[in-house]
């Protein structure tokens, strides 16, 4: 029998700090968007197929915190692209299994991509798979694999989904 | 320049017969595309279609696309790579919907005509007609042969687990389409040696399928547009470098040894370099030199019209071109290693496909220019791109301050183009 009971301050510590992440990304927070992560922690961003598949591949693919602020300084520094904006719509978390302090839960979510003087599409769309765990400093992502379904990617993705 | 007529040409007009001025009118006409897909894509070439990897069993097929036109690329029973379009020869069907799995023979769901993986069509139903009240109703007529009705059988070559295909049966063999010069640099990728899939990322590019091949033909953006490159020495201007073309100057590779990271005159006086830029992770550049390098540490190879072969440090990759239409295409990326690898040498080829791909450090800045290129043809599509970096003419060189490439592959463009 896999544990997944929740108390409600448990419950609302995770829904907050997947607000607070889609907070972050959308506003174009990068360094709140590297804080919300342990400092060992994984984060991922893999195409459905390669996920299903069992293909190790992923279109990013990152190890520490130190990677998210590679990142980081990357969309600030580095990366020449249009700017854009990013909205997350990013469903209720189904809670997986509840261990040792952490837990696994499973969330959809919805990214829209608006470029200036451009109408609004859909951008990418998937899932979060999470392991979130409650360090002195509050709740963090161990992990956070994003599984895409968006078989196309509209030629860039920059910031983080 | 105020005369409609020539603000929207019909055709391109080049300034005399050289190719470093290039008329923004060979990306922006639908005609045009189609004329390149029939010369370049469907008659007298050869596309890349699979790694032999990606179907190591027999029924394993995976289906792709030469040009524009899906086409199902699949180990027989005997073991032999078969390219069939896939198209039913009843109604047209595109039957096949899954991009990959195993099958003993192809049937198409409208009218269950089945076909074996070579395409030779098996069976059809009623073919005979159907008995009711003592009569045989319908049936195909008398003279319908299986034989004549099968699905169209593209010409297949292998070379090393990379799987080519044409349309056109008289194309030359793949080693003389290639040539003896490109042949080399492909062999020393791909030598023999069982290839293992990591996986792949897709991205939809909004420009013209030629800017992908031109972007890996231009070793002078790498340096300026590229801050990973430059500052960590993968590729800049001043890095012992050789650019190689086939007789045809169709294909290319662009050949570099990493060498300085630091200043040096030109090439760091850029907005690009960073001189303080350090990685808080530096395992994104966990370089380890493999036997098989012989010393450059990048290939980029293209193989006109359909393919890229990427080799920049340990990360390998082939990069498969399919245009959709003149103003867009489909860009997939495979990303693979090798069946000797252990862990640590997959873990590191993963670790530094973050560079690559539609959101990589590096090539995420690529699809971008090439669509503000795009939009910059279309909307004055009378007027031209420069390619005169290191002169006009054609020609390999020992450095990579050069165009050469761009105007080598357009000679070849107005060659097959241009001609009756």
């Amino acid at each position: 029998m896999i544990d997944t009971a929740l108390d409600y301050p448990r419950f609302l510590a995770l829904t907050q700090l997947q607000a607070r992440y889609a907070a972050a990304v959308d506003s174009a927070d990068w360094d709140a968007w590297c804080e919300l992560f342990t400092d060992d922690c994984v984060y991922r961003l893999v195409p459905r197929e390669n996920h299903e598949r069992g293909l190790p591949l992923a279109t990013l693919s990152f190890e520490s915190k130190g990677m998210l602020k590679d990142r980081a300084y990357a969309i600030r520094e580095t990366l020449f692209h249009d700017p854009y904006y990013q909205r997350h719509v990013v469903g209720v978390p189904l809670v997986l299994r509840v261990a040792d302090g952490r837990i696994e839960c499973e969330t959809h979510y919805a990214v829209y991509r608006t470029k200036l003087s451009e109408l609004t599409m859909v951008f990418n769309v998937g899932r979060y798979l999470d392991t979130v765990l409650e360090t002195p400093d509050g709740w963090r992502f161990a992990s956070r694999v994003c599984v895409y379904d968006s078989e196309m990617i509209p030629n860039s993705i920059i910031y983080p989904i | 320049m105020d005369d409609p007529g020539t603000l929207f040409p019909p055709a391109p007009v080049w300034e005399g017969s050289g190719t470093s001025r290039i008329p923004f009118a060979v990306y922006t006409s639908e005609q045009l595309h189609q004329r390149e897909l029939e010369r370049f894509f469907y008659k007298a070439h050869w596309s890349y279609v699979a790694l032999e990897a990606e179907i190591p069993n027999p029924g394993d097929f995976k289906r792709t696309v030469v040009g524009e036109r899906s086409v199902i690329v699949v180990r027989d029973q005997d073991g032999q790579v078969r390219v069939v379009e896939n198209v039913c020869a009843h109604r047209g069907m595109q039957f096949c919907r899954e991009r990959h799995g195993n099958r003993k023979e192809f049937i198409c769901p409208y009218h269950q005509w089945s076909y074996t993986l070579k395409g030779e069509l098996q069976g059809v139903p009623f073919r005979r007609g159907v008995r009711q009240d003592g009569k045989v109703n319908g049936g195909m007529p008398a003279d319908f042969e299986l034989g004549q009705h099968g699905l169209t059988q593209l010409k297949v070559a292998t070379r090393a687990g990379v799987v080519f295909a044409s349309f056109d049966h008289t194309v030359e063999p793949l080693e003389d389409y290639l040539g003896p010069a490109i042949l080399a640099w492909f062999d020393r990728l791909f030598n023999g040696r069982a290839l293992k899939i990591l996986g792949y990322n897709r991205q939809r590019i909004p420009g013209n399928w030629k800017l992908m091949l031109e972007n890996i033909k231009d070793p002078y953006h790498p340096g300026l547009l590229h801050t990973w490159f430059v500052t960590f020495g993968l590729w800049r201007a001043d890095n012992r470098s050789q650019l190689v073309m086939d007789a045809k100057h169709r294909h290319a590779a662009m050949i570099s040894t990493r060498g300085a990271q630091g200043q040096a005159a030109q090439v760091t006086q850029v907005a690009s370099f960073k001189p303080d830029m350090q990685l808080h992770d530096a395992r994104f550049l966990d370089i380890v030199p493999e036997p098989w390098w012989g010393g450059p540490t990048a290939v980029m190879t293209t193989l006109f019209p359909s393919v890229i072969l990427q080799q920049q440090v340990n990360s390998v990759s082939v990069r498969h071109i399919q245009p959709l239409g003149h103003g867009a295409f489909n860009f997939e990326w495979t990303h693979f290693g090798f069946e000797d690898d252990d862990a640590a040498m997959t873990q590191r080829r993963l670790r530094q496909a973050n560079l690559f791909g539609p959101a990589g450090f590096v090539s995420a800045d690529d699809g971008e220019v090439i669509e503000f290129s795009q939009s910059g043809f279309a909307s004055k599509p009378f007027h031209r791109a420069l390619a005169e970096l290191g002169g006009r003419e054609v020609g390999d060189t020992d450095h990579m301050v050069t165009e050469t490439l761009i105007r080598g592959m357009y000679r070849y463009w107005r060659e097959v183009m241009e001609a009756p």
